[in-house]
C-alpha cells in the first residue's frame, strides 16, 4: 500500500527540516527558556531558603534573648540569696560574739566578785576575830576585876573540866 | 507506569482546562440535535421519493452503484502535488506548489498547476525534453500513448504495478509545505517565548504565550526527561521538547480542516519514520556498556539463554523506534480516516439530513482527536525518555 511506503522526498525534506528545527530551537528558544526557568527556580528556591533561615534567626534571637532574660533572672537570684546568707551568717556570728563576749564578762565579773567576797569575808572574820577578841578582853577584864569572882572564874573552869 | 499514567491525567486536566473549557457533552442540546437527526433519517429512508437526495460534486448518485468513500479518505490523507483548497463551480481551487525533480540530465523544476489538478495520469506535463504524469499523486516518465483508462502509464497485468520509471522526486508537496509552515509556526512561538525570558530583568512570571507553554516546558523536562532518563537527563530536553512541540502542533494542525491546516502530515509514515530514526540514532549512539551488555550478552540468565536473548534485544534495537514510528501514524491516520468517514456518511446516505449527525460526531471525535495530539506527542516523547533511559542506566538498578 501507498500508505506505508515513506515517500523519499518527504523523507528529505523532513530529515532536514527537522534537524533544522532541532538546532535552531536548542540553541535560541531551549537554551535561554529552560537557562531562565532554572535561574527562576533557583532564585525562588533562595528566596524561601532566605526566608526560612530568617525566621530561624529570629527564633534563635528570641531564645537567646529569652536565655539571658532567665539567666539574669537567675544571677538576681542568687545575688539576693547570697546577700540574705551573708546578712543571716554576719548576724549569727554578731550574736555567738557578743555572747561569748558577755560570758566572758560575766565570769570575769564573778570571779571578781568571788574574790572580792572571799577578800570581805576574810575581813568581815579578821574583824569579828578581832571584836570577839577585844570583846573577850573587855569582858575578862570586868570580870576579873576583884578576886572573888577570879575564884569563881577559876572554880567554873574547873568544873567544865572536870565536864568534859 | 502508575507514575506516567498519573502525570499524563496531570497534563490532561492542564490541557483540558485551557482548551476546553466547556462541557460540550453535558448540554442537553447535544442530545437534542442527535435524536433529531436520527429520527429524520428514517423517516427518509421511508419515504423515499419525497425527500431528494441532495446532489453533491464527487458523489456519483446518478449511477446505480454506491459511493465509495474509500478513494476519497486515501486521497485526503495521502501527499499530494498542490495544497486543493475547495471546489468552486465544479474546478478545484488549490495553491500550486513547486514540483523538484532529479532526472538522469539533471534538475527540473515546474509548478504542481501543470498537471491542471490531474492525478490520474491523464494530463501530461512536457518541459525540458522530458514528460512527466501525475499517476495517483507520483510522477511518472509518461509513456508515448495512453492506456485504456486514459493514463500515460503502462500497468503490469500481472501485479498491477506501474512499468514507467520514475525520476527522484524532491518536491515542495502539500505534506512538505504544512511542514514548512508548522516549522514557522513552532519557531515564531517559542522564539518570542525566549525572547521574554531573555528581555525580563529580574525574575519575572511568565507572561503572553510562555506562560501558557512554560508548564508543558517544564512538564517535559520534570515529568518526561528527569523522571524517565534519570541523572543525566538535561542533555536530552532539547531533543525531547523539539520532539513534543513538532509533533503535538503538527497533530493539531492536522486538525484544522481549512488551509493552512488538514494535511495529515504526523500521520505519514516518512515523517514518523524521520522522527524514529532519530530515536534509534540518539539511544543507541548514548548507549552505554550495560546497554550494550544488556544486549548481547545478558547478565544473570543462563549461558544457554544468552545467544536466544542477544537475538530478541538486538531486533528490540528497531522494533523499538519501529513502534514508535507506527504507533504516531497509525493513530493520527485513524482520527483523519475517522472524521472523514463520519463526513462521507452524508454520501453514503444520500441525504444532507444526516449531516446533524455526521457534524456532532465529527465533533466529538475532533474533540477526542484534541486530545490524542497531546497524548501522542505525550507517548511518543515519553518512550523516547524511556529508551534513551534504558540507554544510559548504570549497573545495579
Amino acid at each position: 500500500m501507498d500508505i506505508v511506503t515513506p515517500g523519499f522526498g518527504l523523507l528529505f525534506w523532513t530529515t532536514i527540516t527537522f534537524m533544522f528545527l532541532l538546532f535552531v530551537l536548542s540553541k535560541f528558544a531551549w537554551k535561554p527558556i529552560l537557562n531562565a526557568v532554572k535561574e527562576r527556580e533557583e532564585a525562588i528556591d533562595g528566596a524561601l531558603e532566605a526566608a526560612e533561615k530568617a525566621k530561624n534567626d529570629l527564633m534563635s534571637l528570641k531564645s537567646s534573648n529569652e536565655d539571658l532574660l532567665k539567666e539574669a533572672r537567675a544571677e538576681r537570684e542568687q545575688i539576693l540569696r547570697e546577700a540574705r546568707e551573708i546578712k543571716e551568717n554576719t548576724i549569727s556570728e554578731a550574736k555567738e560574739l557578743a555572747k561569748e563576749e558577755a560570758s566572758k564578762v560575766l565570769d570575769s565579773a564573778r570571779e571578781q566578785i568571788n574574790n572580792e567576797k572571799l577578800a570581805a569575808m576574810t575581813e568581815v572574820k579578821n574583824q569579828a576575830a578581832k571584836l570577839a577578841i577585844d570583846m573577850a578582853e573587855k569582858v575578862l577584864r570586868s570580870e576579873l576585876k576583884d578576886p572573888a569572882s577570879q575564884e569563881k572564874m577559876v572554880n567554873r573552869a574547873m568544873d567544865e573540866v572536870k565536864l568534859n | 507506569m502508575g507514575q506516567e499514567t498519573v502525570g499524563f491525567s496531570r497534563f490532561g486536566e492542564y490541557l483540558c482546562s485551557a482548551i476546553l473549557k466547556r462541557q460540550i457533552l453535558k448540554n442537553p442540546i447535544f442530545f437534542f440535535l442527535l435524536f433529531l437527526s436520527v429520527s429524520l433519517i428514517i423517516q427518509a429512508k421511508g419515504d423515499g421519493p419525497e425527500i431528494k437526495s441532495v446532489e453533491l460534486e464527487g458523489v456519483s448518485s446518478k449511477n446505480e452503484s454506491p459511493y465509495d468513500p474509500t478513494e476519497d479518505i486515501m486521497h485526503h490523507i495521502s501527499d499530494s502535488y498542490g495544497w486543493h483548497l475547495f471546489d468552486w463551480k465544479g474546478h478545484s481551487i488549490s495553491v500550486p506548489l513547486p514540483v523538484i525533480l532529479f532526472t538522469e540530465k539533471g534538475l527540473v523544476t515546474f509548478m504542481s498547476s501543470s498537471f491542471h489538478h490531474d492525478h490520474e495520469g491523464k494530463h501530461v506535463v512536457e518541459t525540458q525534453g522530458y514528460r512527466f504524469v501525475n499517476y495517483h499523486e507520483k510522477i511518472y516518465y509518461a509513456s508515448s500513448s495512453p492506456n485504456n483508462h486514459g493514463a500515460f502509464v503502462s500497468v503490469s497485468k500481472e501485479s498491477h504495478a506501474i512499468e514507467n520509471n520514475q525520476p527522484i522526486d524532491i518536491s515542495i508537496t502539500k505534506n512538505v509545505a504544512s511542514l514548512l509552515l508548522s516549522v514557522i509556526l513552532i519557531l515564531w512561538l517559542f522564539l518570542s517565548m525566549a525572547r521574554f525570558y531573555k528581555n525580563q530583568d529580574g525574575h519575572s512570571s511568565p507572561k503572553g504565550v510562555a506562560s501558557f507553554m512554560e508548564p508543558i516546558v517544564v512538564f517535559v523536562r520534570d515529568e518526561i526527561a528527569k523522571n524517565n532518563i534519570g541523572r543525566h537527563y538535561n542533555r536530552f530536553v532539547p531533543l525531547l521538547l523539539t520532539f513534543f512541540f513538532f509533533i503535538w502542533i503538527n497533530n493539531v494542525l492536522g486538525l484544522i480542516p481549512i488551509f493552512p491546516g488538514g494535511a495529515n502530515l504526523t500521520g505519514n509514515i516518512a515523517v514518523t519514520m524521520v522522527l524514529a530514526l532519530v530515536v534509534m540514532v540518539v539511544t543507541n549512539l548514548n548507549g552505554n556498556k550495560n546497554y550494550w551488555s544488556h544486549i548481547f550478552w545478558m547478565p544473570g540468565v543462563p549461558v544457554a539463554v544468552k545467544p536466544l536473548l542477544a537475538v530478541v534485544e538486538f531486533i528490540g534495537i528497531f522494533t523499538k523506534p519501529f513502534s514508535l514510528m507506527i504507533r504516531l501514524f497509525a493513530n493520527i491516520t485513524a482520527g483523519h480516516i475517522i472524521v472523514l468517514s463520519l463526513i462521507s456518511l452524508i454520501f453514503i446516505f444520500e441525504t444532507v439530513l444526516v449531516s446533524p449527525v455526521s457534524v456532532l460526531l465529527t465533533l466529538f471525535i475532533s474533540v477526542l482527536e484534541i486530545l490524542v495530539t497531546a497524548l501522542q506527542a505525550y507517548i511518543f516523547t515519553l518512550l523516547t525518555a524511556l529508551y534513551i533511559g534504558a540507554a544510559l542506566q548504570e549497573e545495579h538498578h
